[in-house]
Formats: structure tokens, sequence, C-alpha cells
């Protein structure tokens, strides 16, 4: 593995989450989540019906490396919303129980249907989800 | 192989003044749930609050802690 692709792996997470206004990365998919904190994390985004794309870091080692390294958060998953970390699972459920995420999803304005705009999915496999 | 009660004096060591409660949540030494009460919490997020707890493990947590579910709280 050379800097180079760790470079474009990082370069790639980063399009990703500027070009994506939800974006949550898991260990798995949402149909089959490989981790129950993602999968309890999708069910809660799920349950607000917010289309969300998501990343699974599982393929390759290196995305869950380099989003750690950029995004200062040792764990998976990791939900971001207009660019901005809000949290993995623990934070994602508090906010959830207190309304705070509905209210922060709500004012992102992503019940419109926002155009999905995938950067680089073919690096990241990013699949577009409409809950 | 770290258990809960080297977490919270770990938690308690790295945060001044914070108390911890620590649950192995499975029993199985990886997956732990800790309750952090700290005054150095105050006027921070709740990412910022997770982080000052995840700092004090660095590489561990992923690694020998393959979870670290948390819950912080200022007094």
């Amino acid at each position: 593995m050379t800097d180079q692709q760790d470079n474009q792996i990082r370069e790639a997470i980063t399009d990703a989450i500027a070009s994506n206004d939800v974006i949550l990365f898991m260990k798995g998919s949402p149909e089959a989540p490989a981790c129950g904190f993602s999968a309890r994390t999708v069910g809660i985004l799920q349950s607000l019906d917010t289309r969300f794309a998501a990343v699974d870091v599982l393929p390759d080692p290196r995305i869950r490396q380099e989003l750690s390294a950029l995004s200062n958060w040792p764990t998976i998953p990791q939900l971001f919303v207009g660019g901005e970390l809000v949290g993995g699972c623990d934070i994602v459920t508090e906010m959830f129980e207190t309304g705070e995420l509905a209210e922060l999803l709500g004012a992102e304005g992503h019940s419109e249907a926002a155009d999905p705009a995938v950067a680089d999915g073919a690096t990241l496999q990013i699949e577009n989800r409409l809950s | 192989m770290p258990d809960a009660a080297t977490i919270k004096a770990r938690i308690e060591a790295g945060i001044p003044g914070a108390t911890a409660d620590v649950d192995d949540w499975t029993g199985g030494g990886d997956h732990f749930r800790a309750t952090v009460v700290a005054e150095a919490f105050n006027g921070l997020s709740r990412i910022q609050q997770h982080r000052l707890v995840y700092e004090i493990f660095g590489q561990e947590i992923g690694g020998p802690i393959h979870a670290l579910s948390l819950t912080t709280l200022s007094p």
C-alpha cells in the first residue's frame, strides 16, 4: 500500500462527506449491518425517514483508518450531517431520545428530496438510501 | 485484557475530578459501557466530551477495547 493510495481514500472520504448531507460510515450495509451499533444507528435514521448515504468500512481497513484520522473519532459507526461529525451510536441514540436528532435533520432539510450526488462511489462503495 | 475496574480507574485518573461507572457489557472483556460525570465536561459539546474519554485510551479503542459506550454528564 502506498501513501498515494491512502491519500486517494482520504480524498474520497472527504468528498463523500462534503457531497452527502447525511452520511453514515458503518460496518456492513443498511440491509445487513455487521455490528449491533451500526444496526441501531441505521434503525434510528430509518425511523426518522431520513435519506442517507451509507459507506461500509469493512471491505478495506484503510477506510476506517483514514476516517478516524480525519474525524478524530475512534469508533464506527460515525454519522455526519452537513459535513460535521454528529457522533457515534451513543450520541445518535441520546439525540434521538431527546428529539435533537429530528430537529437537526429537519433543520438541514433532509426530508426534501435533495440531490444525492455521490462522489467517487467506486472507491468507497457509497449507497444512497431512501430509508 | 482490560476489565471494568481498570477502565474506571483510568478514566478517573485521566480526567481530574471525574467519577465513572463502568460495566462490562457482554462479560467478554471487550465491550464496556461507562457513565462519566466530570466538571471538565462543562461547556463542551457531546462530541468533545466523548473525545476527552476516548483520548485516554487512544488506539486501544477499536483494538483490545472493541467498544466503549459512553454517557457523559456534567455535575
